[in-house]
């Protein structure tokens, strides 16, 4: 969670505000602060395009070029799936951000028994390229980009993108995908992990330096502090373990001989929007900062444009209460705010009923409205980082920049973030601080409007996305079809291919794409994977 | 020798990985003093209620976000009452929307703590319904 820590006196003045981050806000900032804190306009900010890119990376920010808003989508069956996909890029929406079901994510097709009661369930059912070849049907795919929100089978995903694109016409320089593929998170904060640390890092440095060869227009890798941060981390520590993370990616491929230069231009992160709203415009004008400086000073990346934080600055679902749920509406403009203050580039908001279940129709038009009146109808536009030389944000900002760097130091210590998450050190972190924030909500410490402050006694219940028995019994039957009518003897030689190239520690990705063209489901291909690197074994925290 | 500490199996049923509430109530009921087994992500039902019967636990308690805590509790308590384990209690908490609370209490789960849920009203449920 993230909002700010107040302590009043009786009569409610505030006496001190504390940020979730560590940082004390002082009632009042002038030129003082800035000095104090020596404060340098072409060092510490620039104009925007400029490094370090503090006020944005591109000159002209939503002047040149309005941001991309993707909405998370995707249920059911591919078929409903591709439906919503259209009504959304009807509707304004530029890109897509795809959901997998569980099963899908944890590598398992949808007739194994432990994907019972879940295919289709939060996100779309995938088991071969048949299924994506539907649900990617009349999807312009030179036009739209997709995030593919995929981790510990990202790999198969992107080989299985790319030959449903080519399947499809068009050519593999020409479509973006941005798989998430940021397994060190899911070890973290969000639990869809399959192989251990090793095999897993490995697999995404063979999707980047596949990436690199292969696919120009597809961003292999969306460092996710957002899951860290929905686990419970503070702000400053969200984007000191998303920076640590990169490192440990950029090393992986680094090793293999490449140049942090050609390839680093092609990460993405996905950060979150959700806690207090300076806090948060903080972190993000921090973030672009630290980055671009690190990456000069860590891997020596001089290309301008393989310096720039680019990604998706979205969500906020920690922030959205089952409680009063309406309130999210208003919540969730207030996080789509904060992410315009900061420059995002690209943006999606959690949908009013997201903390109950996957988001109706209605809420995730709502979600896409919220964006258009902020940039069409109340002057986001307008101009470009509009709250620099603040005293007030100018101060924060170097502030955070200072806490990300401290927490950053701290996992340094401990061997880098490979090591920290192998040991469970990250994990028991972010654990005791949910478990503090959690009990300052529960004190009343700090505030959340219609749960510990200004309650009505009754929760609102919100008009659901029901599950349908029905995904599961198309899902298998089209399954049990596919493995009647394909070249099974194709798939058993590209599997054996795969395994072998699993085995040698070849770059696994040109085998995954004959896997996916010879229609291997995901659940054998993850399999080859798991036979070969076994699974990850979560260290104990308690 | 001190009274014993009610034993609470804490379980991730499912392919579900959000495990933010299990680990924060985890600690809560620690704090409360009682013991916890946390049995990470990604469990199968029989395994949990295998790690309840070695373990020995008062509590079975499970975290379930995916939506699919309907389908679970009711394969939990078929196993339970194969394995002739009824004098466990049972608890669930998570994303649940309250039109599902009568059909998880008729399954037979006796707490139902949706999100939000103060750790005091978990810890004295249990704390009374918990046989040790």
């Amino acid at each position: 969670m993230g909002v700010a820590t107040y302590i009043k006196d009786e009569k409610d003045a505030i006496k001190e505000v504390t940020l979730q981050s560590g940082i004390k806000i002082k009632p009042v900032y002038t030129p003082d602060d800035l000095e104090q804190i020596g404060f340098d306009y072409q060092e510490d900010l620039a104009n925007p395009g400029d490094f370090p890119f503090t006020r944005g990376i591109h000159p002209m920010g939503f002047r040149s070029r309005n941001w991309t808003t993707r909405q998370y989508t995707g249920f059911g069956t591919p078929e409903e799936t591709n439906e919503r996909f259209k009504l959304m890029i009807s509707h304004g929406q530029t890109g897509l951000n795809v959901a997998f079901d569980l099963p899908t994510q944890m590598g398992l097709d949808s007739d194994d028994p432990m994907a019972e009661g879940e295919v289709g369930r939060v996100g779309m059912a995938i088991d071969s390229l048949k299924d994506f070849e539907i649900a990617f049907k009349d999807i312009q795919l030179n036009r739209i980009g997709s995030g593919l929100t995929i981790n510990a089978v990202a790999s198969i995903m992107l080989a299985m993108y790319q030959a449903m694109a080519e399947k499809f016409g068009y050519k593999k320089d020409e479509i973006s995908a941005t798989p998430q593929n940021d397994i060190l998170k899911e070890m973290v904060g969000r639990g869809a992990w399959i192989y251990p640390v090793e095999p897993a890092v490995r697999l995404i440095g063979d999707t980047i330096e596949y990436s690199m060869k292969e696919l120009p227009r597809c961003n292999p890798v969306s460092v996710a502090g957002y899951h860290i941060r929905e686990s419970g981390c503070t702000p400053a520590q969200e984007i000191s373990y998303a920076l640590m993370i990169a490192f440990a990616y950029i090393d992986n491929v680094v090793a293999r001989g490449y140049k942090a230069e050609d390839f680093v231009g092609r990460f993405s992160f996905n950060l979150n929007i959700y806690g207090n709203i300076w806090e948060t415009v903080a972190k993000f004008r921090a973030a672009r900062k630290l980055w671009a400086k690190l990456l000069r000073e860590r891997y020596d990346v001089q290309n301008k444009k393989s310096l720039f934080l680019r990604g998706i600055f979205g969500g906020g679902g920690s922030g959205m209460t089952k409680q009063q749920p309406e309130n999210n509406i208003v919540r969730g403009a207030y996080y789509a705010l904060a992410a315009a203050l900061s420059g995002a580039q690209t943006t999606a908001l959690c949908s009013f009923d997201e903390a109950y279940t996957i988001p109706t129709e209605r809420a995730a038009l709502l979600s896409l409205r919220t964006f258009q009146i902020l940039m069409d109808e109340i002057g986001l536009r307008d101009t470009v980082d509009p709250l620099a030389g603040s005293y007030f944000i100018e101060t924060l900002t170097k502030e955070m920049e200072a806490k990300i760097l401290e927490e950053m130091e701290k996992i340094e210590k401990v061997g880098g973030m490979v090591e920290a998450v192998s040991t469970g050190y990250v994990q028991k972190e972010v654990a005791l601080q949910a478990y503090e924030f959690e009990k300052k909500i529960q004190e009343g410490k700090v505030i959340k409007v219609g749960v510990n402050k200004y309650t009505e006694g009754v929760d609102m219940e919100v008009e659901l996305h029901e599950y349908n028995e029905e995904w599961a019994r198309l899902q298998i039957k089209r399954l049990k079809e596919l493995k009647k009518d394909r070249d099974n003897k194709a798939v058993k030689d590209s599997l054996k291919a795969l395994e072998k190239a699993a085995r040698e520690e070849k770059n696994v990705m040109p085998y995954l794409l004959e896997c996916c063209k010879s229609y291997a489901t995901v659940g054998e291909m993850s399999n080859v994977f798991r036979d070969v690197f076994g699974e990850f074994v979560e260290p104990s925290i308690f | 020798m001190g009274k014993r500490k009610i034993r609470v199996l804490l379980a991730k049923p499912g392919l579900d990985g959000h495990d933010r509430g299990a680990k924060v109530v985890a600690h809560a009921m620690r704090e409360a003093g009682m013991e916890v087994i946390y049995t990470g992500l990604h469990q199968s039902v029989p395994s949990i209620v295998n790690q309840a019967i070695q373990e020995d636990a008062d509590v079975i308690g499970l975290s379930i976000m995916s939506g699919a805590h309907i389908p679970i509790c009711r394969k939990l308590m078929e196993l339970v009452e194969e394995q002739n384990i009824g004098d466990k209690l049972i608890v669930v908490g998570g994303v649940i929307p309250n039109k599902d609370i009568p059909t998880l209490k008729d399954i037979g789960v006796k707490g139902i703590f949706p999100g939000g849920v103060h750790f005091d009203e978990i810890v004295k449920f249990i704390g009374e319904n918990a046989t040790k």
